[in-house]
């Protein structure tokens, strides 16, 4: 497991990581999230032993990383940012020296590569040199080169950066395989990902957490959840005015995109969600409206994303300060 | 320790010759080396059967090839960001500077074996002294070993080879020039003796003139030893330094 103490980094009177402190268990996977310049690298780097903490410290498997770099070293893989290899070595020959330098007798050495190249998929490229390869395949080097000893421990910056769709569809579900016996942490900016993959989740910002828990507790926290979404066709806008009214809710927002409309309709206090999904149902069938889509919204993590790291996009329009005119506008 | 040492070596020594770079330096360097033997040394025009006019010169070539092998062995790491990945490996650090070094010395020391054909000429030419040749051969791969070991330090400042190779030329001419009778001469009447003879002493050209004189003394041997000693010293300190600086 992995767990990391007052962590702080400063580069002069620049503070990259300020006082981080989390655990990751065994059978976990941490998704680390935060808007470029984070401190999720800089964390990252310090855990594995790369940048020395300016205070604090991270301890693998029990072993401090700054006491026992060397022991704290053989219980990760670690996939630095970027993926970074010897550019004229071939991925054979650059397995072969993680797996020498790990001390892997000739035997085991060839079975540990043998099973890094099977879950990495990489048989057609091995004997390329890695700067001939393309992105994704010299990712998947990276991260045969972390895996290959089987690690306890296992640390990855952006795993999935630069990848096609099929790759990274690849990369999660060799993630979520190796997930069950090891703590795993990940560092990533695609949201998306972060449901896919992690079990818990961290939003950092200027070197800080701003956010941690479950990417649906975190996404619960969105100032959308809990509210019912209706989506329709631009021209069913005022007679969705009209039924709103006669519809017990706080407030409604109104967001256009392309020919279709998107209400948020926010419960009044002390209401359930659900009760007012039911309430709009039963009044949008009877005033016959054919809507594209409605329902309760769970939240968006990246609306708590943007609220927390100081990008929140822009507000939509209050629904109620909608005149009749801007909705007829909205229909041309 | 010894098989990380090994892995290191191997990996670092092979990478020299991923590209025709190697080759084209061997070619290069075994060139200039028969260009300043006939013409500057006048090795013919000599009429002696030794490899004095050869091996005279060796400081002087070295100075510019050695800094071309040793920039990269860290500032290359750092460019592309393999460094990230050799740090974090469970390797001590002293192993990874040593390993480094020991292939630039084994690549320097190849392009060295590769001028033998001038050992073959003048045994057919002569009956040269054999043991003197052999100390100077010797000699030479020390002095190399002093450059490079300078140049590894100074690669490890910067993550820009030529800087790293400039700033190694200036260091090595430095420690060179220091013993050369021209820089000597300049501090001769009016400077104590005693300066004199440390400044000189600090000079490799002056070490390495001794040995190619036929005597491999221990205090020349040491002075290369210590030399290579304290600057692999100042790389590990270096590369450690950088952890904390993050740069």
């Amino acid at each position: 497991m992995i767990e990391v103490e007052h962590l702080i980094k400063k580069f002069g009177d620049f503070t990259a990581v300020n006082d981080l402190s989390f655990t990751v268990a065994r059978g976990q996977v941490m998704g680390f999230l935060g808007p470029n310049g984070a401190g999720k690298s800089t964390t990252m780097k310090m855990i594995t032993g790369f940048l020395r903490p300016s205070s604090g410290t991270a301890r693998i498997m029990g072993m401090d990383i700054c006491d026992n770099m060397l022991a704290a070293q053989r219980h990760f893989g670690y996939l630095p940012e970027g993926a970074p290899a010897w550019p004229d070595m071939t991925p054979r020959a650059f397995l072969q020296f993680i797996t020498q330098i790990r001390g892997f007798d000739k035997a085991a050495a060839r079975a540990a590569e043998a099973r890094a190249i099977e879950m990495t998929e990489l048989h057609g490229v091995l004997d390329q040199p890695i700067d001939t390869l393309s992105k994704g395949y010299r990712r998947r080097v990276g991260l045969a080169q972390a895996i290959v000893h089987d690690p306890d421990v296992l640390v990855m910056d952006e795993p999935t950066d630069g990848l096609d769709p099929n790759q990274k569809f690849q990369v999660r579900r060799a993630i979520t395989d190796m997930a069950r016996d090891k703590a795993i942490i990940i560092s990533t900016h695609i949201l998306e990902e972060v449901d896919a993959v992690c079990g818990a989740a961290m939003i950092i910002d200027r070197g800080q957490i701003v956010a941690e828990g479950t990417p649906s507790a975190l996404a619960a926290r969105s100032r959308y959840s809990g509210t019912v979404t209706l989506t329709l066709a631009h021209e069913q806008l005022p007679a969705a005015q009209k039924l709103l009214q006669n519809i017990n809710h706080q407030s409604a927002e109104l967001v256009t995109r392309g020919d279709e409309s998107t209400l948020h309709i926010f419960a009044a206090d002390g209401t359930e969600p659900g009760a007012l999904l039911a309430d709009m149902r039963t009044a949008i069938s009877e005033a016959g409206l054919s809507p594209r889509a409605l329902a309760l919204e769970t939240g968006r993590l990246d609306d708590v994303f943007g609220a927390l790291t100081g990008k929140a996009r822009p507000a939509a329009e209050r629904f109620d300060t909608v005149s009749q005119t801007q909705a007829e506008g909205a229909r041309s | 320790m010894m098989r990380v040492l090994t892995a290191i070596t191997a990996r670092e020594f092979a990478g020299y010759f991923a590209t025709p770079l190697a080759f084209v330096f061997i070619i290069v360097f075994l060139l200039a080396n028969g260009l300043a033997t006939f013409y500057l040394g006048a090795y013919f025009a000599m009429g002696q059967a030794d490899l004095t006019g050869f091996f005279m010169f060796h400081p002087w070539l070295y100075l510019f090839f050695l800094p071309a092998i040793s920039m990269r062995l860290w500032a290359e790491e750092r460019r592309n960001g393999s460094i990230e990945l050799l740090l974090t490996l469970p390797i001590p650090l002293t192993a990874v500077v040593i390993g480094k070094y020991l292939a630039a010395l084994a690549f320097s020391a190849l392009a060295l074996a590769l001028t033998f054909p001038i050992w073959l000429t003048v045994n057919f030419l002569g009956n040269p002294d054999n043991g003197v040749i052999f100390a100077s051969y010797v000699g030479s791969l020390m002095l190399a070993g002093g450059y490079l070991a300078i140049g590894s330090c100074l690669s490890a400042l910067t993550r820009n080879q030529v800087i790293a190779f400039v700033i190694s030329v200036v260091a090595c001419f430095l420690f060179t020039v220091s013993g050369a009778p021209l820089v000597l001469e300049l501090f001769d009447g009016w400077a104590p003796q005693a300066l004199i003879e440390t400044l000189a002493g600090f000079s490799l050209l002056t070490h390495f003139r001794a040995i190619t004189g036929g005597v491999i003394d221990m205090r020349d041997v040491m002075f290369f030893a210590t030399l290579i000693g304290v600057f692999l010293t100042a790389t590990v300190i270096v590369v450690d330094m950088k952890k904390s600086e993050g740069a």
